[in-house]
């Protein structure tokens, strides 16, 4: 028997796009980024434009090596998004070769040699993150209070460039984060409800006038960015709201174990890079499981391990580390939690009439 | 009544505001050629009776169908047979069909038809032989014999029949308007079809985008008892069997099985009142309701239409297109056939002619997946059809039977969401296709190989029976020799 291939439609599709999700994706992000840039000024600002830069620069150069339509692929918006929140996670005050170094990672290395959009197992952005903070641990663990512009103090144009690219000794006040202030001091043996006095007030981290990195600043702008994403059905709540759950239990029944030694639940959803994580990057559609059922696995399995990480591990920011581990699982995850099919049980058999009836 | 909720689905623009409304057109001239392909149904294709040259009547059998699922064919109308041969149709193949084309003589002469059937007084054997002899099929766009159908009582234990009204592809009204101007014709089909089930129970199923059809159905299946009519979500595929029954009766009907399993026959609107034609006055399934719709038609609307009318005829009753459609379309815009080619006839599955142009289709460059879950999340039958399409692509037929393939109804659900705009159906229509194919080759061989192997075995048979005659004179002659031997040693003593 001979085959021809038939020609099938439907020939009805609805207005959803890629490269409208990854324009909503970024949409959203523009609060808490814009925020970002009012309070790290300038220098935050040129090292934004150097990632979204270098990252696009890398893609094109991979799209023309591999012979793919760089208009196409450019324009899907998918590498922009990375680097944007590559950027996001980075200490605002980088140097340039940070932002370019990480770029390159993850576009080239996490990316485009897994075959492009779509391919990859892991989390560009994240594989990026993490590959700087063990190769370049002083630069990406050095914040700096923010000087908010129109502050006096707040670094200008000409400053904001001698700052990213080298040869300024701009005067500003460094300092650790929250978190790894608190892992330093506690495992030191300090309590805790000392070293948090005076470090901690809950309505800096809502709003972002925090030591963090360039858009972890305000968990309330990221909030508002990923409800909104919610409402708009790019991305479904079963990845955040899971994450958040878990970190919370977790930190909740460590805290009443130990009030001395493990902050409360609110210290870790308002902190680092919790909600950036929980809204912008494990809801990554392209890493992240396929079914609500194994989304809400994966959200849990990951707020847990944000919480060892940042508790027992040697780095006191646990989400990127997290969302790789968790990435990994993915495809074990995808193929064993899967719809039952129609008319049939879950082992894949007939459904029995006479148990029907 | 209380209805069930069904797994995914999606919201689909109904379109239908084009040509709902208005009424259907009955009183078409005849077309100067009609095209009657002999496959207008699954199955068997019907086998022609008539030869060039000959002269029909309407409603007169031209081709007979040929085993247990096959649908006979009627004249359209009278005139005379000017060919047979092969003609471009709408087939997913693309490829054309035999096709008897007649050239009307204008008379529209009827020839003698059966005897009208009365549903209280006739056998259930009668109504469903009167269905089959009708050549009607599901009209729906299944073509699935009707008569078949309406027999499945001898083998299983039926107690309701289900009309599905649902009309969930978008554009398409022709059902809608059946419901809405034929509702007591329609009726009383459905309880000639309940008579030949043997069943006391019907539900008629409308989506809620259909109030007029639902009253108008509603006020007339009052007067009879066992019939309810029941407004179901306006949600595609609603119309889809397997989930229609599971939308009204909660009960999934097991893979690979029928809704029969559950004691449960399905049928379309359209055929009920094709059925009512067959048992009330005799008549023969020659025309049928088509909805002419898309935005690339002039003047969209409902027409009544005989068997074998091109399309080109259709839409030039229509006053042509606005702009040169994107897309020619047999059916919905989900399921639809696309049409190769603008002379190919209506069939009795036609349910509508769609003329869509390049707005409505947004046909858009196929971008790779990005494993949104999108497609999992609308598929009806539990699939997952990213990971489908990837087995798919790379050539992992097996791989892709394992997880579900054969369960796709190839609804489109997954097509229609997807934001990489990958054509999803068509890969799992190829698989399937290519898989029924490896099948089919598989079967043969297999026939083959019993045959070389029985014809082996005969050569081996023959050959022992031979070696066992050899050795029996070989141990014959020897006993012989022996007692020769012996006998000579007693005759020398
Ligand atoms: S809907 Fe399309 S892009 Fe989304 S997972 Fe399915 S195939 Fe991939
Ligand atoms: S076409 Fe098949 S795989 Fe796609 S949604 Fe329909 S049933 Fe599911």
């Amino acid at each position: 028997m001979s085959f021809i291939p038939p020609i099938s439609g439907p020939y009805l599709r609805e207005n959803s796009d890629v490269r409208k999700i990854m324009l909503l994706v970024m949409l959203a992000l523009l609060p808490a980024t814009a925020y970002g840039f009012y309070l790290f000024g300038w220098p935050a600002i040129i090292l934004f434009l150097v990632t979204l830069g270098s990252a696009l620069f890398f893609e094109m150069i991979c799209l023309a090596i591999a012979g793919r339509s760089i208009s196409t692929y450019t324009l899907d918006g998918s590498a922009i998004l990375t680097a944007w929140l590559l950027a996001l996670s980075l200490p605002p005050w980088a140097p340039w070769w940070i932002a370019v170094i990480g770029s390159g990672i993850a576009i080239i290395i996490a990316k485009q040699i897994f075959g492009g959009l779509g391919q990859n197992v892991f989390n560009p952005a994240m594989v990026a993150r993490v590959a700087l903070l063990i190769s370049f641990p002083l630069e990406m663990t050095y914040f700096i209070q923010p000087v908010p512009f129109l502050n006096e103090g707040a670094p200008s144009f000409m400053d904001g460039l001698g700052i990213i690219f080298g040869g300024s000794n701009f005067d500003a006040v460094s300092s650790a984060s929250l978190l790894d202030f608190i892992k330093t001091e506690v495992g030191q043996g300090a309590a805790l409800d000392q070293v948090m006095a005076g470090r901690y007030q809950p309505e800096n981290w809502l709003l972002g006038n925090s030591i963090s990195s360039m858009g972890e600043g305000s968990a309330l702008l990221i909030m508002i960015g990923g409800i909104a994403l919610m409402f708009l059905r790019v991305i479904s709540w079963h990845i955040p709201l899971s994450i958040l759950i878990s970190i919370a239990l977790f930190a909740s029944v460590f805290h009443m174990i130990d009030g001395a030694r493990y902050p409360d639940a609110m210290v870790h959803l308002l902190s680092g890079a919790t909600m950036l994580g929980a809204f912008f990057i494990a809801t990554d559609p392209v890493t992240s499981p396929v079914t609500p059922k194994g989304q809400i696995i994966f959200g849990f399995g990951l707020g847990a391990l944000v919480f060892i990480i940042r508790t027992w591990a040697a780095y006191p920011e646990g989400m990127a580390f997290a969302v790789l581990l968790m990435n990994a699982m993915t495809p074990l995850i995808d193929r064993y939690i899967r719809p039952r099919i129609f008319g049939r049980t879950r082992q894949g058999d007939p459904l029995d009439i006479q148990e029907e009836l | 009544m209380k209805l069930f909720r069904i797994r995914g689905g999606v919201n689909l623009e109904g379109r239908k505001e084009l040509t709902a409304h208005k009424d259907v057109i009955l009183d078409l001239v005849i077309p100067d050629l009609l095209h009657i392909p002999v496959q207008q149904h699954i199955g068997t294709p019907a086998a022609p009776l008539v030869e060039v040259d000959d002269y029909v009547l309407k409603g007169q059998l031209i081709a007979d169908g040929i085993g247990s699922v096959s649908a006979p064919i009627h004249a359209p109308t009278s005139g005379i047979i000017l060919r047979i041969g092969e003609y471009p149709v709408a087939h997913p193949s693309g490829l054309p069909a035999l096709t008897m084309t007649l050239e009307p003589d204008g008379l529209d002469k009827w020839c003698e038809l059966p005897k009208p059937l009365d549903p209280e007084t006739a056998s259930a054997k009668e109504i469903a032989e009167r269905v089959s002899e009708a050549g009607i099929v599901g009209m729906g766009g299944a073509t699935f014999p009707s008569a078949v159908k309406l027999n499945l009582g001898e083998h299983y234990n039926l107690d309701m029949l289900v009309i599905n009204g649902a009309e969930c592809e978008p554009y398409l009204t022709c059902d809608d308007r059946i419901m809405r101007d034929r509702p007591e014709m329609t009726i009383k089909g459905v309880k000639a079809m309940m008579k030949a089930l043997g069943v006391s129970k019907a539900l008629i199923a409308i989506e809620k985008n259909k109030p007029e059809a639902f009253h108008a159905m509603e006020k007339y299946a009052a007067d009879y008892e066992g019939i309810t009519v029941v407004d179901v979500p306006a949600r595609y595929p609603m119309g889809s069997e397997k989930h229609l029954v599971q939308a009204l009766t909660g009960r999934e009907t097991p893979a690979a099985g029928l809704t029969a399993d559950l004691s449960v026959v399905v049928h379309n609107v359209a055929t009920a009142f094709a059925i009512y034609g067959a048992v009330y006055h005799g008549r023969p399934l020659i025309s049928r309701v088509v909805t002419v719709s898309g935005r690339a038609i002039k003047k969209p609307g409902n027409y009544y239409v005989l068997i074998g009318t091109p399309i080109s005829f259709l839409t030039d009753i229509c006053g042509g297109f606005t702009e040169k459609p994107k897309q020619l379309l047999m059916g919905g815009p989900m399921m639809g056939q696309p049409i190769p080619n603008i002379v190919v006839p209506i069939i009795k599955g036609s349910s509508g002619i769609l003329a869509l142009t390049e707005a409505e289709i947004k046909e858009r460059r196929a971008m790779p997946c990005i494993r949104c879950g999108g497609c999992v999340a609308v598929c009806p039958c539990g699939l997952v059809p990213l990971e489908l399409a990837a087995l798919i692509r790379h050539d992992d037929l097996t791989g892709a039977a394992k997880i579900g393939l054969k369960d796709c109804v190839g609804c489109g659900s997954c097509s229609y969401i997807c934001p990489a705009h990958l054509p999803l159906v068509q890969y799992f229509n190829y698989a399937k296709g290519r898989l029924k194919a490896d099948e089919a080759n598989r079967k043969k061989q297999e026939k083959t190989k019993i045959l070389v192997d029985s014809k082996n075995l005969r050569k081996e048979e023959i050959k022992r029976i031979r070696m066992e005659k050899f050795a029996k004179q070989k141990a014959e002659a020897a006993k012989a020799k022996l007692e020769k031997e012996a006998k000579d040693a007693e005759e020398t003593l």
